[in-house]
């Protein structure tokens, strides 16, 4: 979806905010296309927040421009950019009933009062809420809430849709359906879309980009699987699901020792001089076991201290390779029958070059 | 982290909207309003102790003076004296009678609850003469003060811890009920005694309320015009020094040089309490489960006991107010009568001074809360002008900080100035209107900030990026969601317009005399009952508009409770 030859939808350029001497955001730059769904994710006090609220002007950027389909929004105030967006709250009003929530925005543009009493069923009809217009938000469930606020957010045909957190405040089982929902909602308008979260999971299945945010700066830019499978910072592997670190020294391009091992690489990433420190990490369930550990390179055997069950697939806590932490490997149940994973046993694994990233050791 | 991109790099200067600049306009419209309702009368009061009786400046010559001349500089001594005593009493009294009704099984506790809150719709005059019958040289019981002499400090203490009584109780009943079962419950796990739990747990987790509720009745008390005026005698206080100085000896230079010495320990004592609330917030925020009293037959039965007195003495002071007023001639005619509602043969204004309070009250109700629950949406709700705001927000402190009889007083050096434009409105309903919304302007500020604060504080985001003028959503959504405020804040303004007596004594003119100061030159005039039954008047028509104000609340939450959660 995002091509270069298009040009952006909303463009941040070296943005940075300051609240006295705290930096929130430190030169940040971005570009989102249209009909785009982009997440911004990251710990909390990351500045992703803050970044969102800038885009929508609600707290101004210190320095920095921000342009949408070309205009320059850097200094409008919110009411003056084209945006709608949903809260973490709601921030629902409490004394209109839902039919007036979805209507607030259309009265302000002046629009004929059979044309919003339309508009609304129409938008009411989108969010799954048709018959739900004459209660009060504080009569709908979380999850329904969530849905007025959207419809409400949408009722203007905004070219962007700003989501803060939308769907922190739910419980699990309706935020899985949710994430679901709205994600096929914004396919079906296309209407670009940023979405604040910290949840990671909500991220990879519903953005289109995911930027990783941490202290003020951005740590990655892809899509959820670029993201996953090729982080480009301890920062971002160790964020985005689990990962496993190992210290290691760095002997030629393609082979570090750890301890007093040697473990051969796919191709570490230029600009690390040989001799240096570095970190690797490599995923629980990138490491293989049993018949498949076979013939790979990088094989050895590591005893298991500890097991923990986590439904589709065992975690098994081992020995570190060299120094350093222990290793964690997934095992799934089904190959959990092949092998035997007893704590107090020992288990034959290797760790594939290829899902292996390397990393200068930071600290 | 490479800082020199981000000094280089142009500032964003956010572009101010229509929205920003309407709120700015109305908030300095607001802002002016408190400058010449506070600000600048407090100015001329400080002008006028620093200069002679022809307007020259003297620098510290009346102060020298004042404090010279001990039969001046006495009133400092008196007024700690006795209010360092009332204060004392008056804490222990509220302490036990908020303990029972927070820790004890007793029965009838709501009605415990209404009854410490009477002496609230009454003004402090009324309390007193009502002591004067109790006590004074022909009252029923006077041989219960053992020979001493009721006018004095006797009599001041008395009615001083009356009088306060009720906000005091207020304060320590919140501070015991943000208690923290769970600590009780620890406490008692422990094997600690009871004894050793009220040391412990009780008394720290309520320090902060103990220390408010005591700076709340040190001002009350020394600032407090109506029970000495009353019932002190000869013993002067600085509050009554004050009145003296301008009413009685026409000495204004000295009626200044009195309200600063009277206004500096006022500002302290709220000044330390504003800082001990900040606190105090910060100890509310942690989820406390609240604590269930067990019941002890023996502990209820005397908390029930004390609570009856108590209770019982606050009824009988009223009722021997409602009683005075209708008995013929005290204390040797009790037949009843009606005769001293007469109040057209009296001093003091008659029936029209009544109208004119009532006439005055809703005025200060209307205008008091429309300025006071915007002015607090707008320091609460707009957008940048961070320095605008803060500056509004303190100016909304000042006037907690400032005894009704300096403010009342320094309007008259500000209003009367030969050279102020706005001069026109000394001695109208106006200028008392102006006076008194002032006088209670902190109070009611704070209640809708409280209010405000409990809004989703995304409404004004939302609204935006809806297009949505900010007054539209005020109008439809903010006013709608705190119309309890709303109505709290009117009924605050309209009972205390309604018995204030200090600010507005020196602002009144024939034309605009009012019932709280007609009780006060009736009761100067030796007509005990006609105060009273003046004094009553405003006791009904305070207690009328809080049923009201108890109905209309009843009648908004069942309208509404579709869309409020509970």
């Amino acid at each position: 979806m995002a091509s270069d030859n298009v040009a952006p939808y909303l463009k941040i350029v070296d943005v940075t905010k300051k609240f006295g001497d705290f930096t929130a955001l430190q030169g940040i730059s971005l570009e989102v296309f249209e009909k785009e769904f982009v997440c911004f994710l990251g710990p909390s006090g990351c500045g992703k927040t803050t970044l969102l609220r800038a885009v929508a002007g609600l707290d101004i950027q210190t320095s920095g421009q921000i342009f949408q389909k070309g205009r320059d929004i850097s200094a409008l105030p919110p009411s003056e950019r084209d945006f709608g967006i949903v809260f973490q709250s709601y921030a629902l009003f409490p004394n209109l009933t839902v039919r007036a929530n979805v209507a607030y925005g259309l009265e302000n543009q002046k629009v004929a009062k059979p044309k919003i009493e339309q508009r609304v069923t129409e938008l009411l009809d989108l969010v799954g809420l048709p018959d739900q217009g004459t209660k009060y938000p504080a009569q709908l469930s979380g999850g329904q809430q969530q849905r007025v606020a959207l419809a409400r957010a949408l009722a203007t045909e905004p070219g962007l849709l700003l989501l803060d957190e939308p769907l922190s405040a739910l419980d699990a089982k309706v935020r899985a359906h949710l994430r679901h929902e709205i994600k096929e909602l914004q396919h079906q308008i296309g209407v670009t879309t940023i979405m604040v979260t910290h949840d990671q999971e909500e991220a990879l299945t519903m953005a289109d980009r995911i930027v990783v945010m941490n202290n003020g700066v951005i740590e990655q830019v892809g899509t959820p699987l670029e993201i996953y499978s090729q982080p480009a910072s301890p920062f971002v592997a160790d964020f985005i699901g689990t990962t496993n670190f190992i210290d290691a020294k760095l002997v030629t391009p393609t082979s570090a020792r750890v301890g007093n091992t040697d473990l051969s690489l796919s191709a570490s990433p230029p600009g690390i001089a040989e001799g240096t420190e570095v970190t690797l990490c490599i995923r629980p369930e990138d490491v293989l076991t049993g018949s498949r550990a076979d013939g790979a390179p990088n094989q050895m055997t590591l005893p298991i201290h500890h097991v923990e069950f986590l439904g589709s697939f065992h975690r098994l806590h081992t020995d570190p390779v060299g120094g350093g932490a222990g290793l964690m490997i997934d095992v799934s149940v089904a190959r959990a029958r092949e092998i035997d994973i007893s704590v107090g046993g020992s288990i034959r694994v290797a760790l594939p070059a290829e899902h292996m990233n390397v990393y200068t050791a930071q600290r | 982290m490479s800082d020199a991109a981000a000094t280089t790099a142009p500032i964003v200067k956010p572009k101010i909207s229509r929205d920003d600049w309407i709120m700015r306009i109305a908030m300095m419209l607001i802002a002016v309003y408190l400058l010449v309702g506070i600000a600048f009368p407090l100015y001329a009061l400080l002008a006028k102790s620093f200069q002679n009786a022809d307007g020259q400046f003297v620098g510290l010559a009346n102060y020298i003076t004042y404090l010279t001349t001990p039969a001046l500089s006495w009133s400092i001594g008196n007024s700690f004296k006795v209010t360092l005593i009332a204060t004392v009493i008056v804490m222990f009294i509220a302490f036990i009678y908020a303990y029972a009704l927070t820790r004890s099984c007793m029965p009838a506790k709501s009605l415990f609850k209404g009854i410490a809150l009477v002496p609230i719709l009454m003004p402090s005059l009324l309390p007193a003469i009502s002591l004067v019958f109790f006590f004074g040289n022909q009252g029923i019981i006077k041989e219960w003060l053992f020979g001493a002499e009721l006018y004095g400090p006797i009599g001041i203490v008395m009615g001083e811890v009356f009088y306060v009584f009720p906000h005091v109780m207020t304060i320590m009943l919140i501070s015991m009920s943000l208690s923290d079962a769970r600590l009780y419950e620890a406490s008692e796990v422990l094997g600690a005694s009871k004894i050793k739990t009220f040391f412990t747990v009780t008394l720290p987790s309520m320090r902060y309320g103990l220390v408010s509720a005591f700076f709340v009745a040190f001002t009350l008390i020394i600032t407090d015009f109506g029970v000495p005026k009353v019932v002190g005698g000869q013993y002067n206080v600085l509050a009554t020094d004050v009145y003296k100085q301008v009413v009685g000896r026409h000495d204004f230079q000295m009626g200044a040089v009195v309200s600063m010495a009277l206004l500096i320990p006022a500002a302290f004592a709220f000044i330390a309490d504003r800082i001990v609330q900040r606190k105090q917030v910060a100890l509310l925020s942690a989820r406390a489960v609240p604590f269930q009293p067990k019941p002890n037959p023996m502990f209820d039965r005397i908390m029930l006991a004390f609570c009856s007195l108590v209770g019982f003495i606050i009824l009988s002071v009223l009722a021997m107010a409602a009683f005075s007023s209708v008995v013929k001639f005290w204390p040797y005619n009790l037949s009843l009568t009606t005769k001293h509602y007469n109040f057209q043969l009296m001093d003091g204004g008659g029936w029209d001074s009544y109208f004119n309070s009532i006439e005055l009250a809703a005025w200060t109700a209307v205008f008091g809360t429309a300025i006071v629950f915007f002015g607090a949406f707008l320091v609460e709700k707009s957008r940048g002008f961070q320095h605008g705001r803060t500056a509004m927000q303190a100016l909304c402190m000042v006037p907690m900080a400032v005894p009704g009889l300096v403010l009342g007083l320094a309007y008259v050096f500000f209003f009367n100035h030969p050279d102020n434009p706005l001069g026109f409105l000394y001695h109208t309903m106006p200028i008392l209107v102006i006076c008194t919304i002032t006088h209670f302007y902190t109070v009611a500020h704070l209640s809708a900030v409280t209010a405000l604060k409990q809004m989703d504080p995304e409404f004004e985001a939302v609204s935006q990026s809806l297009k949505a003028p900010f007054y539209k959503t005020f109008w439809r959504v903010t006013v709608p969601v705190c119309t309890p405020a709303v109505l709290d804040i009117s009924m605050y303004l309209f009972v205390n317009a309604m018995t204030t007596v200090s600010a507005v004594v020196f602002l009144y003119s024939s034309d605009t005399t009012l019932a709280s100061v007609a009780v006060l030159n009736m009761d100067d005039a030796g007509d005990q009952s006609p105060a009273a039954a003046m004094g009553m008047m405003i006791v009904c028509t305070a207690a009328g508009v809080r049923l009201l104000h108890m109905i209309l609340t009843r009648g908004i939450q069942s309208r509404t409770q579709a869309w409020r959660k509970r």
